[in-house]
C-alpha cells in the first residue's frame, strides 16, 4: 500500500552564457541600479542553441543519476513549461526518449510560473492512486524565446534553465515527503500577464502582478503549513517562485518563518518561470544548505494568476 | 469623514514605513515618483496600505492617476464619500 510520495533526488541545468545587467543596458534603456532595486536581479543565464527539451533532459539526467534508480524504474515524466516552441512530441516524451525511459506516462503541463508545484502535486496524486511508481518532474523554460528585448519593463526579468526531481512512493508507515497541495488561480485577473498569440512575447502589468503577489499569496502559503500540520518554526527553507526579490521578501516577512533560509536564486538566474522553484531548490540542496528530511515550503505563482504550494521533505 | 490634513498625515506614516520617506517631506503638491523617490512597486505598497488605513478601494487602473500626494488625498476623500 502506497501512503504517499517523496522527492528522492534533484538536478538542475543552466546555460553557460551569462547576461549581466550591463550587457542588457547596451540593448535596452535600463541600468544595473534600476534592475537591482526593482527586481533584485544581477545576472541571468541565456540559452543559445539549447531547447526546453535539451535543458529538461540535462536536469532530469542529473536528478536520475543522483536517485539510485535507473531509467528502467521510471514510469512517468512530467514537464512544466510555458515557453516551449516545440509542442509535439511534447517535452516529456523528448526527455524520455533521450534518457532511455521506456513507455512512461509522459505529459507537459502549463500553469506558467507555478508549474513545478502543480506537476509535483499531480505526480504525488498519481503515485497515491497507484497509477505510477517512480516519476521525474521537471520545470524547464527558455523564456528568452518569448522576451521582447525592446520592452524595458520585461526584458530585464527573464532567464533560461531547468530543474528536476525524481519522485517515488513511500510505503505505509513511512512519512510522506510531499505534503498536501494548496492550489488555485485568479482567472478573472489573468490578463495581467500574457504570452499570447502567434510568435508571442511576454506582456505584463507589473504593478498588478506585484499587488496580487504581495497581498494574496502569504495567506495561501500559511494555509499550506496549516494543511500539512507543519509549524512555521519547523520550516527550514522557503522556496518561492523567483519572480522578484521584493515579492519574495514581502511574502517571507508576512510568513514569519524564523528558522527558514529564503531562496534568492533570482539574483543570479533571473525569473525562469516553472524552472525557478526546482532550480533554486536543487542548488540549495547541492550547497547543503538544508539538512536531509527537513521541511521546505515550495510556493509557485504566476501567469493566469495560478498558484500552487506544498511542503516537501528535503532529499 | 477624515480631513485632508489627517489623510496627508496618514499617507506620510505609510510612506515612511513602506519607502523610508521623511514625513516632513510629505505635502500635497509633492509628486510620489519625482519628489519623494517612490518607485512603481513601492507605490503599489503605499496604495495597499492606504486602502487598509482609510477603508477605501483603489483599483490598479487608478494607481497611475495618483501622481501627487494631493491626487491620492482627493481620491481617498471622494472614495470615503
Amino acid at each position: 500500500m502506497i501512503a504517499g510520495s517523496k522527492i528522492l533526488s534533484l538536478g538542475h541545468y543552466q546555460p553557460a552564457r551569462v547576461l549581466t545587467n550591463e550587457d542588457l543596458a547596451r540593448v535596452v534603456d535600463t541600468n544595473d541600479e534600476w534592475i537591482r532595486s526593482r527586481v533584485g536581479i544581477a545576472e541571468r543565464r541565456v540559452a543559445d542553441t539549447e531547447t526546453v527539451a535539451d535543458m529538461a533532459t540535462a536536469a532530469a539526467g542529473k536528478a536520475l543519476a543522483a536517485s539510485g534508480l535507473t531509467a528502467a524504474d521510471i514510469d512517468m515524466v512530467a514537464v512544466a513549461t510555458c515557453s516551449s516552441v516545440d509542442r509535439c512530441p511534447n517535452n516529456a516524451t523528448r526527455v524520455a526518449a533521450r534518457l532511455g525511459i521506456n513507455a512512461p506516462a509522459a505529459f507537459d503541463i502549463n500553469t506558467a510560473c507555478s508549474g513545478f508545484s502543480y506537476a509535483i502535486a499531480q505526480v504525488d496524486h498519481a503515485i497515491r492512486a497507484g497509477a505510477t511508481r517512480n516519476a521525474i518532474v521537471i520545470g524547464s523554460e527558455k523564456l528568452t524565446d518569448v522576451t521582447d528585448w525592446s520592452d524595458r519593463s520585461t526584458a530585464v526579468l527573464f532567464g533560461d534553465g531547468a530543474g528536476a526531481a525524481v519522485v517515488t512512493g513511500v510505503a505505509e508507515g513511512e512519512e510522506p515527503g510531499i505534503g498536501p497541495v494548496v492550489w488555485g488561480s485568479a482567472p478573472e485577473r489573468g490578463d495581467v500577464l500574457k504570452i499570447e498569440g502567434w510568435r508571442p512575447y511576454i506582456r505584463q502589468d507589473g504593478q498588478a502582478v506585484f499587488r496580487w503577489a504581495t497581498t494574496a499569496l502569504a495567506p495561501l502559503a500559511l494555509e499550506v503549513c496549516e494543511r500539512s500540520g507543519v509549524a512555521r518554526e519547523e520550516i527550514r527553507a522557503f522556496v518561492a517562485h523567483q519572480a522578484n526579490v521584493r515579492i519574495i521578501d514581502g511574502i517571507a516577512k508576512r510568513l514569519n518563518l524564523p528558522n527558514a533560509i529564503i531562496a534568492r536564486d533570482i539574483v543570479n538566474s533571473g525569473n525562469t518561470s516553472a524552472a525557478s522553484v526546482p532550480l533554486a531548490l536543487s542548488k540549495m540542496v547541492e550547497r547543503r544548505e538544508v539538512p536531509s528530511g527537513a521541511p521546505v515550503l515550495l510556493f509557485g505563482f504566476g501567469g493566469g494568476l495560478t498558484y500552487a504550494g506544498q511542503i516537501v521533505r528535503c532529499p | 469623514m477624515t480631513s485632508r490634513e489627517d489623510i496627508t498625515g496618514g499617507l506620510a506614516e505609510i510612506l515612511e514605513e513602506v519607502a523610508g520617506v521623511n514625513p516632513d517631506d510629505v505635502a500635497e503638491e509633492k509628486s510620489f515618483t519625482e519628489d519623494l523617490d517612490v518607485d512603481s512597486l513601492s507605490m503599489v505598497e503605499v496604495v495597499v496600505a492606504a486602502e487598509e488605513k482609510f477603508g477605501v478601494k483603489i483599483p490598479d487602473d487608478e494607481v497611475q492617476n495618483l501622481k501627487t500626494v494631493g491626487d491620492a488625498v482627493s481620491y481617498i476623500v471622494k472614495a470615503q464619500g
